[in-house]
């Protein structure tokens, strides 16, 4: 039996035996040190060595490579050059031509038109009580705030807006904010923190992906309008979820979607996110500027629409910048969530807060929308009829559902490049132009969106445009549509 | 190439670097040093009096105390033993993962609750000199408000941005505005690329870039929104975001959204920055080693919160120096500072073209809302096609823009009246006087000498509530802030300075925060009054000490 056998074995016995074997045992080791062959002791010295060696010292010396001199970096920072702050913008980038546009009879370079481009659903932009009402707010309070919210920048007609806004949409609290993009992009990062999981809809539009990347959180893009597939998603978190219950605990999870989508003008399934949200226990946080004001009996949304209980839903925002007309957002929702956003929504606490001119012409807008629900009728009508219109333009397809009143016309053919096709749209949209029908292409920043949808011509319905509006501008469309995609 | 400002070449930190007390507080320097004289045209004079120890102990003190009874309260609402007056969950949601930490709102159910007063409260008259507040009342210690229906008349408002005054419901620049109503009406309803952009907004461009002395500019709805949504726009990925540790949150969020490496500089702390920017150059990106592809460092002009003004001809010669950009946040500072009211870059006698992006805010001064930037044509075009403003959000509505446009010009002299140079003059000689009966009254005045901003220290945590409503009692509507919008013991008052003030409501102003300052024990100050005859010489003196 060799020696290291014999050193091997004392130690797996060790644990077993007693006290005093254990020191007999230690002694039998010394013994049997001291009769080891010297060069094996040696040896085994060495690695020992070896291993505390390897132990303590690090594979690389990260000292000796990162010491600059200060000679060094000098020459480092003479060497240096950075990228010019911005890439040079081609003369002819569509952005730079900019249409001047005067007035609400939009005077197109100098040309009247019929307005087939403003989200202008009510006709409220022009209407005479809201600049009335404007008036007068000007004339008490002039324009600005000069404050935000917190320090002197609260007026008594936000509140009164808040309060209007709540009564309106039957929630239990309703929040401003002076900018509608900043609304959802706000309140989305108030909530859902780093470590949180949001469920949303590929086609959800920049300002909900914004907030998404302010929040931090992980994100999970389902398939826009897909049940299943955000089904599949929740379900395997579930499964996550059960592998790990005290992350779990306290993960949030949110299901953000937009009542109807400005990039596909479709509405979203809320009846089956409600039971989604129910069974999975995520919250729901639902984007509105596009359908308040225009979908459902009163103009309340999608959740009018599909008669959902709106307080299975936490959290309904929207711009007051569509069918209201004037400037600015809101959320609304119970106060529970709501009022959590008056110290942690940035866009709220850090901005100046909304010109009370234009809040006084929100108020104005949400009286004409209670006294006179017919509107909404009749914005229905028109846009099922622009709908059935703009069906079967050769060259052309129609995206939308019947109620959306923004709908795209994209091309039913792609050229094969981005920029072939819109070019191809934007001669359409001149076409029209000539003819006093204002349209406009749907800008998008190409790289910054997550899913960049498909070059389209937008169209807006509005209450103010007559069957014989609709009638020349869908002519109009198809004349150029014929004779520019042949 | 050879050094452009040898006097700022790289050394190890000597002298007083720490330029203002950290959150600690204690035991930093008294004075900030302008320690590049050479680059002023006058003398730089900003100070941050050291908070006192005794004081400093008896705030955390105080903190510690509402910590204690937060707890204590928090425990017997859990019994219900205190009735729970927070919103509540419904029912059917009890069993999601809770949508807020329980700590999360222990400061705000906790500590702001007790002296939510002060804060929200609702005014009905313009934001002019004197407001009007609605009364409110709370019968449950602020968990809610009930408005009486009372108006409080005639606060004397020291808390609005109303530098110049030209928060007004009539004159010139109120019916300019509302002409514009009549013709344009309020909204737009579409975004700047698609079919919101009018005339009126073209108009506003031309003149903020004439009044900045840049070659062009655009105007954006929102002035938070101008940062956020244009610094993404400006830097990536690779690229490295210098930023002072105090700039606002909407910087911040912009330099988040932007992607790109952020790193932090102690508060106008220019060895900080330098040291920063030759490490960045020197090492590159992190992991990866690459050089970076551009640096953008991000200030302001003059601080909200500490009445400070950035040491901008340093940074315009480290800047230069170093090859970064700079981005200038002037929401404070434009026309309420510089001899024509152009900003700081005015202030300090500055070329505008060495600033590469000109920022600022058209809610203060101008007496409006939104936002600019300003700078190189190229810069400029390229945001309009590329700023998610420009092509997400719906531009900026006509009489904003209008009310903007008359009072630039009325500053800018050009609608044939001396009114705003008279406000200009005006505002900095209100500066002047306030700020040094402050300081003779024995309170710890913040920043800069000419900074219209003037922080008060309050420190002590139930001074905060106390000071705000002893000042409203006297008729004056003031702002007063503490944690987290400032360092935890730092609590402040914080004045702003307006043209519209007359002398007589500045006086009782003054008399007034003399009065409440004796009562609260606020005159923390020890330094010795310089006398009034002697000015900032006095101060100098005390420099050399």
């Amino acid at each position: 039996m060799t020696s290291q056998f014999k050193i091997a074995t004392f130690y797996l016995y060790r644990m077993r035996q007693s006290w005093t074997t254990y020191l007999k045992e230690l002694l039998e080791i010394v013994h049997y040190f001291y009769f080891a062959p010297a060069y094996h002791l040696i040896l085994e010295g060495i690695l020992i060595l070896w291993i505390i060696r390897l132990l303590f010292s690090k594979t690389y010396k990260l000292h000796e490579t990162y010491k600059l001199t200060e000679k060094e970096k000098e020459d480092l920072i003479e060497e240096w050059q950075p990228d010019p702050l911005v890439p040079p913008v081609s003369k002819d980038h569509p952005s730079l031509s900019y249409d001047v546009v005067t007035g609400h009879k939009i005077t197109i370079n100098g040309k009247e038109c019929i307005n087939f481009a403003s989200f202008n659903f009510l006709g409220l932009l022009d209407n005479e009580r809201v600049k009335q009402k404007a008036l007068a707010s000007l004339k008490k309070y002039g324009v600005g705030t000069c404050g935000p919210r917190g320090f002197y920048g609260t007026f008594d007609v936000h509140l009164e807006l808040e309060s209007r806004l709540a009564k309106f949409m039957k929630t239990e609290e309703a929040i401003i904010y002076s900018y509608g993009f900043a609304t959802i992009a706000s309140a989305i990062p108030a909530y859902s923190k780093r470590g949180d999981i949001i469920f949303v809809d590929e086609a959800a539009c920049f300002s909900i992906q914004k907030g998404l990347q302010a929040s931090r959180s992980f994100i999970k893009y389902f398939k826009h309008n897909d049940m299943e597939d955000l089904e599949r998603m929740l379900k395997e978190q579930e499964l996550e979820d059960q592998k790990n219950p005290r992350k779990a605990r306290v993960t949030r999870k949110f299901i953000v979607v937009e009542g109807l989508y400005i990039n596909t003008a479709d509405i979203c399934p809320l009846p089956e996110l409600v039971t989604l949200k129910y069974k999975y226990k995520v919250r729901i946080f639902l984007e509105e500027s596009m359908s308040f004001g225009v979908l459902g009996e009163h103009g309340r949304g999608v959740t009018e629409h599909f008669g959902v209980n709106i307080d299975d839903i936490d959290l309904i925002s929207a711009n007051m910048e569509n069918a209201v007309a004037s400037i600015g957002g809101f959320c609304c929702g119970r106060s529970f969530v709501i009022d959590h956003q008056r110290l942690s929504g940035q866009g709220y606490c850090f901005s100046a807060s909304l010109p009370p001119m234009l809040a006084a012409a929100a108020i104005e807008a949400l009286n004409i929308m209670e006294e006179d629900p017919e509107i909404f009728t009749v914005l229905r009508g028109k846009c099922k009829h622009v709908h059935k219109a703009l069906q079967g333009i050769p060259g052309l397809k129609l995206v939308g559902v019947q109620s959306a009143p923004a709908l795209h016309l994209q091309l039913e053919r792609s050229s094969g490049s981005r920029d072939s096709d819109m070019q191809l749209l934007r001669t359409i949209v001149e076409y029209c132009l000539e003819r006093r029908v204002a349209l406009t292409l749907a800008r998008y920043l190409e790289k910054e969106e997550r899913f960049l949808p498909s070059p389209s011509i937008r169209v807006v319905v509005t209450v103010e445009q007559t069957e014989e509006d609709v009638h020349n501008a869908v002519s109009c469309i198809q004349e150029a549509a014929s004779a520019v995609l042949k | 190439m050879s050094l452009h400002v040898p006097s700022m070449g790289w050394r190890p930190v000597q002298g007083v670097p720490c330029l203002r007390p950290m959150s600690a507080g204690i035991g930093s320097s008294n004075q900030n040093v302008t320690h590049n004289s050479s680059l002023y045209k006058k003398p730089f004079e900003e100070s941050f009096e050291e908070t006192p120890l005794l004081v400093a102990v008896l705030t955390y003190m105080g903190y510690g105390i509402l910590t204690i009874f937060g707890y204590l309260r928090d425990f017997l609402r859990h019994w219900s033993i205190e009735k729970c007056q927070v919103a509540r969950e419904k029912e059917e949601q009890k069993d999601f993962v809770p949508l807020y930490q329980d700590f999360e709102n222990f400061y705000t159910r906790n500590l702001y609750m007790r002296i939510r007063d002060n804060w929200n409260r609702p005014i009905c008259s313009v934001p002019g000199a004197k407001m009007d507040l609605v009364e409110s009342v709370s019968h449950d210690f602020n968990w809610t408000f009930e408005h009486t229906g009372r108006v409080v008349k005639d606060v004397i408002n020291m808390g609005s941005y109303n530098y110049l005054g030209f928060a007004e419901n009539n004159g010139a620049c109120a019916d300019a505005a509302i002409e514009a109503t009549e013709k344009y009406g309020v909204g737009v309803a579409s975004s700047r690329c698609e079919m919101g952009n009018l005339d009126i907004h073209e108009e506003l461009e031309r003149l903020v870039a004439r009044f900045l002395g840049v070659e062009s500019s655009m105007a954006f709805g929102m002035g938070f929104a101008t940062n956020s949504m244009n610094i993404p726009a400006l830097t990536g990925k690779g690229c490295l975001i210098l930023s002072d540790e105090l700039n606002h949150a909407s910087l911040v969020l912009g330099a988040r959204l932007a992607g790109s490496t952020i790193r932090v500089f102690k508060h106008n702390n220019m060895q900080s920055l330098e040291k920063l920017l030759r490490d960045a150059i020197a090492h590159g990106q992190p992991r990866t080693h690459r050089p970076w592809k551009k640096i953008l460092i991000v200030v302001e002009g003059i601080y909200s919160m500490e009445g400070s003004i950035v040491r901008l001809p340093e940074v315009v010669a480290l800047k230069k120096r170093y090859k970064a950009y700079l981005y200038l946040d002037e929401a404070h500072s434009i026309g309420a500072l510089g001899p024509n009211g152009r900003g700081v870059v005015d202030y300090f006698g500055l070329d505008p073209k060495d600033v590469d992006i000109m920022m600022g805010t058209f809610t203060k001064s101008f007496g409006a809302a939104g936002g600019y930037i300003g700078g190189k044509k190229e810069l400029i075009d390229y945001l309009r096609c590329h700023s998610h403003s420009a092509l997400y959000a719906i531009s900026m509505s006509p009489p904003v823009a209008q009310q903007i446009i008359s009072s630039m010009k009325s500053i800018m002299g050009e609608d044939g009246t001396t009114l705003g140079a008279d406000r200009l003059r005006q505002l900095s000689e209100n500066t002047t006087y306030f700020r040094r009966k402050l300081r003779e009254m024995g309170f710890i005045i913040y920043g800069n000498d000419d900074s219209p901003v003037v922080p008060m220290m309050l420190y002590m945590p139930a001074k905060i509530g106390a000071f705000g409503r002893e000042m409203l009692k006297r008729n004056i509507g003031t702002v007063v802030v503490g944690f987290p919008a400032t360092p935890i013991i730092e609590s402040r008052a914080r004045f702003c300075v307006s043209a519209a003030h007359t002398r007589e409501m500045l006086d009782t102003a003054l008399e007034a925060t003399d009065e409440v300052g004796d009562l609260l024990q606020l005159k923390y100050s020890r330094r010795e009054q310089p006398l009034p005859s002697l000015g900032w010489m006095a101060e100098e003196s005390l420099l050399q000490d």
